[in-house]
């Protein structure tokens, strides 16, 4: 029983210096993958470097992304949601519905967030008021929000949004800069600065490491939960609006699967699933990554689901080479 | 008096004893012999996976891959039994069951000997095993026609009126009966994830534990992969989508704390039965199957609750919440 052991610790004489941390830290490991599959990928196919290619590329990652910022901030306070694409079918479910009263562009944009943040402040509540484990309640209000579009709609789809609500998901702000990826950028600086330079951010964190300890020392921890589940919410109708926008119609079967992508792209971003650590950084590193990857293989001609293959095995090892890393790295030691 | 209001399984069973009143008041002749057996018969594959996911569940693990699991074993099977249909069909429940139990040893042994989180691996092989169906078919489904009729019947053959589904189920309830309440390593189960210091300290190795509940989640998968084709005569990459967290449901809706340690065989069984009942009374209650998604969402909702507010006794209260008073 090796592991009864009394544990000595380590203090090093000296601190590692920041550049050193800087270069070996995850986000600029993923960077790395990045710009080798980025390489790999201009070998690969005659068609990828070119300005339009890459814009499209983007499509694959924007929405999915949008919502991993907010998710990987709940994720980083200890907890999870897996009704994000529920709260997207819902909410694009909700925006049709409201198209048929006859609402225009910007009501449809208001309803659509509203339901998103309504969506969330009811997991919120559900988690934070009722102290019930987050990834049970999500599984039940994934089913139900779901459900409820599946009670809207059927097997009908909602079609003839307007014109103007096209651009969300279609329009270009200049040249091959889509609204979408200009909308991903800025939401990604809002995260950054959210998480890394504001005293909510380090909240967060303190939240994740030891929730008892933040409620001794005067964090909300109730309070700073349920922001981030609205916001988690308030994301998802973001991307239900982009995705209603760019597909043009709803179907209750809107962004199935999306939950477990929006995780996984979280957790390659270098967010530690228990909570307490990680950067927006490789979050938006790891965005790119699977977009890369779809992309690319997309070009290939390889069908979306053995995609999923490779997305799954780079979940997998990207967390497990450090490890294996770190048992060989003690092994020679010892 | 005062257990029997805790009991958890009482009051699913009363639950589900209401519902079936109020269904056949709206419905004479609902409440048949024949339709239970139905019913028990649709549930089949859900207890057993149910049961499976029940011993990971309760490790403080989850493993999320198991329909992808099922899925795979499904089509493996499917495509020896149409390329070979000499092969006898119990061989090819032992190969499907293999199969399983190679995918549960993969995922055990990356949470035991990695340490990297359950939800994490099987997120992760969740995607993987679906995706190796696709390359392995090819993209193709195996139709009915391809199947033999052995290969069809072993799930239907009747016995004492019982299909042969049914009696698979009842056979693996027993089995986990005893072993969870009368064998070692079922009890170190519910230490583990009641104290896993403690258990620790008792002797029991934590990961090996949670090993072997993967190979046994992945073996019952595996089974279940020759059972659901068998049964709805297919084999594709659509198979069983999304049916992971169907059994998680199941789980909850029958006690099983999500925490670890809380639960038993009987809760499981009635989490499913709840759930299969659902699925068989709408239709007859003429209510649209598209109300079924947010009934059972709005069922595991409602069980999260109940079993919180029963596990809630005995917490001592060191912090005061001040947030609930300002």
């Amino acid at each position: 029983m090796s592991d009864l052991k009394p544990q000595t610790r380590h203090i090093a004489d000296r601190l590692e210096s920041p550049l050193k941390l800087a270069v070996f830290s995850w986000p600029s490991l993923l960077l790395v993958v990045a710009i080798a599959l980025f390489i790999l990928n201009s070998f690969m196919s005659p068609y990828f470097l070119s300005a339009w290619s890459l814009s499209d590329a983007t499509f694959n990652f924007t929405e999915k992304a949008i919502i991993a910022f907010a998710m990987a901030l709940l994720i980083i306070s200890g907890e999870i949601d897996l009704s994000v694409a529920a709260i997207i079918a819902l909410s694009s479910t909700i925006m049709g519905l409201c198209l048929q009263l006859g609402f225009g562009t910007s009501e449809l944009v208001f309803v659509g967030l509203f339901v998103g943040v309504l969506c969330g402040a009811f997991n919120g509540t559900l988690v934070v008021g009722l102290g019930l484990p987050s990834i049970v309640v999500t599984i039940g209000t994934m089913s139900f929000f779901r459900g409820i579009s599946f009670i809207i709609l059927g097997d009908q789809a909602f079609n003839g949004y307007p014109a103007e609500f096209a651009f969300f998901g279609q329009g270009y702000v200049w040249w091959v800069i889509s609204f979408e990826f200009v909308l991903f950028l800025f939401v990604a600086l809002v995260y950054f600065v959210l998480l890394h330079k504001t005293n909510f951010g380090r909240q967060i964190f303190v939240i994740g490491n030891n929730a008892t300890a933040a409620q001794f020392s005067g964090v909300r921890v109730k309070r700073i939960k349920f922001i981030l589940f609205c916001l988690v919410g308030l994301m998802s109708g973001i991307a239900a609006i982009l995705l209603t926008s760019r597909l043009g119609s709803t179907r209750p079967s809107i962004a199935q699967g999306w939950e477990l992508e929006v995780i996984t792209m979280v957790v390659l971003g270098g967010i530690s699933i228990l909570g307490g650590s990680g950067t927006i950084q490789g979050v938006f590193i790891a965005a790119f990554i699977m977009g890369l990857i779809s992309f690319g293989l997309g070009l290939l001609n390889v069908p979306g689901i053995v995609m999923s293959i490779f997305i799954g095995a780079l979940l997998i090892i990207v967390i497990a080479l450090p490890i294996i890393a770190g048992k060989i790295k003690s092994r020679l030691k010892a | 008096m005062r257990s029997i209001h805790r009991n958890h399984e009482f009051w699913l069973t009363l639950i589900i004893a209401l519902m079936v009143v109020g269904t056949t008041l709206r419905s004479p002749g609902f409440i048949s012999g024949q339709k239970m057996i139905e019913i028990f018969n649709d549930s089949s594959m859900l207890i057993i996976l149910a049961l499976g996911q029940m011993s990971v569940i309760l490790t403080r693990s989850i493993d999320l891959s198991m329909a992808s699991n099922l899925a795979l074993s499904g089509m493996i099977v499917a495509l020896i039994n149409a390329a070979y249909p000499q092969i006898p069909v119990p061989v090819l429940m032992l190969i499907a069951t293999s199969c399983g139990l190679l995918m549960g040893i993969f995922n055990g042994s990356l949470v035991w000997w990695l340490g990297i989180p359950s939800i994490v691996v099987t997120l992760g092989t969740l995607t993987i095993y679906r995706g190796i169906i696709f390359v392995l078919a090819g993209g193709k489904w195996v139709n009915a026609d391809a199947f033999t009729e052995s290969f069809i019947q072993y799930t239907r053959v009747e016995f004492l009126g019982i299909p042969a589904l049914s009696w698979y189920a009842i056979i693996i309830v027993l089995a986990f009966f005893i072993f969870m309440t009368r064998t070692s390593a079922g009890r170190s189960i519910y230490a583990i994830g009641i104290n896993p210091s403690a258990a620790l300290y008792t002797g029991i190795n934590i990961g090996k534990t949670q090993f072997m509940t993967f190979c046994i989640s992945g073996a019952l998968s595996g089974f279940c992969g020759y059972l659901w084709v068998s049964r709805y005569v297919i084999g594709s990459v659509e198979v069983a989508k999304g049916y992971e967290l169907i059994v998680v449901a199941a789980c909850v809706i029958g006690g099983i704390s999500i925490a670890g340690g809380v639960g038993t065989v009987v809760g499981t069984v009635l989490g499913a039965l709840f759930l299969g009942f659902i699925s068989n009374a709408l239709p007859v209650i003429g209510v649209s199957p598209f109300w079924q998604m947010a009934i059972s969402g709005g069922a595991i909702i409602l069980a999260v609750i109940i079993n919180a507010s029963s596990q809630k006794q005995g917490k001592r209260i060191i912090l005061k919440d001040r947030e609930a008073q300002s």
